[in-house]
């Protein structure tokens, strides 16, 4: 009989996160998503002849940001590189890359494994580059259409060191790195809509065995789950390809998240020779203490620093704030709701509850999260003073939470104010008294459960708009 | 001539050229070529130790822009010099 064999899954990761800045790396032509194809084109990000890349020093900054969130060594002196291959997406017919100087080396990401340890995933450098157009393949001819607006928009290229055993890991990882990048609001790092996109190196081998196995490079990984899915099936893969005595072969796939498979996706022929050479119309880089200094001294508060703030300044259970500094945005709101209404639990606790219970439900990132501090503001007000009940509120902030609504607009519009008016309730309650004597003989016969359905009825009458403490105790009054 | 190009390497750069060539042109880019590496070869006979490569021609640093938009669309303009164009974009032989 075979011994089973044990393998151990070796994983390191290239992520490409497009950064936050106003205009593309190397011209002044617009980063927006969503323009009509080729408007935010000029003859740089075009690939003219004759045109002169210049570098936007906000890249430079933002790259410089995360290397030393990453605890990298800053590259002193350092250039660009030409990376030439054919696509039409890539209308210069090379990319501008780092590969011999790259600006930040030699960091590292702490994360917690599964066994509650922590361990560190190594970065072996960071790099910019631009990024490539986009091709749309056209359904009725046979041909392909080419849209530059996203041709040379800056990227950051963070290289990881093979360190990572599972998908587990690669998930923390990435987790860590994004919240990273977006508290130093470098990019939103949105997984659906590419702003991150990560792609996977994996090889398996025995474990004890000290060499790596052959490795391949999965990419079209656009969701955490997709992630692991991938990590998952391209372990069994490559296992599979072992057990059966076959060699693996170093190459990209493309991994079909809704078939669950991948497939090669460059042959042989496909020779994956990028002849690199320093690109001669880009002036070296000279970073200076100055320059580190003052992007050091601009560095954001990080996680682990808000979270012993909020400790400290706010008084909320650890619970939330674990989860409200999981985001960015959501740290942002929290802040901000709480400096206008100073009542850090009561915000705390509708993004804990309603914000994230929407969010689960509409499959909304926080950091695309946009009703305003002061509306969330306004909405706790109005339930402090009683001007609307809990369940009225829960209702108007999930419009607020569609459409930002001003809480105090909305609910004057709707009717939806609490009625204080004791005639009406008074009323209301007589007529559910007169209307169920079922329920009111067994509440005098001690069936508190009886008094509930009175309330709820009472409310109904009211068209949810009362108190329901006040409900209750109207209620009692009566039946006494 | 010292450097002499093989078959094999004359195909293998015209695939990454993207470039067919013929039988004769294919034996005239192999003189060309290795009359360009023993070119290359007589500058490798300098002392290049402890000589950083140079990658700018000109003594300078630090060529940054700020972060502001400053080109506007001129997408008609440039797309005037597409052989075929569709939607506002340029048409190229199917990819995939």
């Amino acid at each position: 009989m075979a011994m089973i064999k044990e393998y151990e899954t070796v994983i390191g990761l290239e992520v490409h996160v497009e950064l936050a800045t106003k205009t593309k790396i190397f011209c002044g032509c617009s980063t927006a998503f969503g323009g009509a194809p080729n408007t935010h084109t000029c003859p740089v990000c075009t690939g003219m002849p004759g045109t002169l890349p210049v570098l936007n020093k906000q890249v430079l900054e933002y790259a410089i940001a995360v290397g030393l969130a990453t605890g990298c060594d800053i590259t002193r002196y350092g250039k660009f590189d030409r990376k030439n291959y054919f696509y039409p997406d890539n209308p210069q017919n090379y990319q501008i890359s780092q590969l011999y100087l790259p600006i930040c080396r030699n960091g590292g990401i702490e994360i917690e494994t599964q066994e509650g340890g922590r361990k560190t995933v190594g970065i072996h450098e960071i790099h910019m580059e631009e990024d490539a157009g986009k091709l749309i393949h056209d359904e009725w001819d046979e041909c392909s259409l080419v849209d530059y607006n996203r041709s040379g928009v800056p990227l950051i290229e963070i290289v990881s060191e093979p360190d990572m055993r599972d998908a587990k890991e690669v998930i923390a990882y990435l987790e860590k790195l994004r919240l990273l990048i977006q508290y130093l609001g470098a990019s939103d790092c949105k997984l659906q809509e590419g702003s991150m996109r990560a792609d996977v190196n994996l090889s398996v081998r025995e474990v004890g065995q000290k060499a790596f196995g052959t490795r391949t490079e999965m990419k079209n990984l656009n969701s955490f789950k997709a992630i692991t899915r991938a990590i998952e099936g391209e372990r069994e893969r490559q296992i599979d390809l072992i057990e059966a005595g076959e060699a693996i072969i170093q190459e990209t796939r493309r991994w079909d998240d809704a078939k669950g498979i991948s497939y090669a996706m460059r042959s042989k022929e496909d020779a994956q020779d990028y002849r690199y050479f320093p690109d001669p119309d880009l002036a070296p880089i000279v970073v200076s203490d100055e320059m580190l200094a003052k992007i050091r001294a601009k560095q954001p508060e990080f996680r682990t620093e808000k979270m012993a703030r909020y400790r400290e300044e706010y008084g909320i259970p650890d619970y939330d704030i674990d989860i409200i500094t999981s985001a960015k945005r959501m740290a942002d709101l929290f802040e901000e709701t709480v400096a206008i209404c100073h009542q850090p639990k009561k915000v705390s606790n509708w993004l804990m509850g309603e914000t994230m219970r929407l969010m689960k439900e509409k499959e909304i990132d926080a950091q695309d999260l946009h009703f305003s501090p002061q509306n969330l503001a306004k909405l706790i007000a109005l339930t402090d003073s009683k001007a609307i009940n809990g369940n009225v509120a829960k209702e108007v902030f999930e419009v607020m939470f569609d459409q930002d609504i001003e809480p105090e607009q909305y609910v004057e519009e709707h009717g939806l104010r609490t009625v204080n008016d004791a005639g009406a309730l008074k009323k209301a309650i007589e007529e559910v008294i007169a209307g169920n004597p079922q329920s009111v003989e067994d509440y005098k016969n001690g069936k508190e459960k009886a008094l509930g359905f009175l309330v709820g009825q009472t409310m109904k009458a009211m068209k949810g708009k009362a108190e329901p403490a006040m409900v209750n105790q109207i209620l009692k009054e009566f039946l006494s | 001539m010292a450097n002499v190009i093989t078959d094999e390497t004359i195909e293998y750069v015209g695939i990454l050229a993207k470039l067919e060539l013929s039988k004769e042109e294919q034996e005239q880019a192999k003189k060309d070529m290795g009359r360009m590496l023993d070119y290359i070869d007589k500058l490798g006979e300098l002392d290049t130790e402890g000589i950083e490569p140079m990658s700018h021609v000109f003594p300078v640093q630090n060529v940054f822009r700020e972060d502001s938009i400053v080109n506007s669309d001129t997408r008609e303009e440039f797309l005037a010099n597409a052989p075929e164009q569709k939607d506002g974009m340029f048409v190229v032989p199917k990819t995939f």
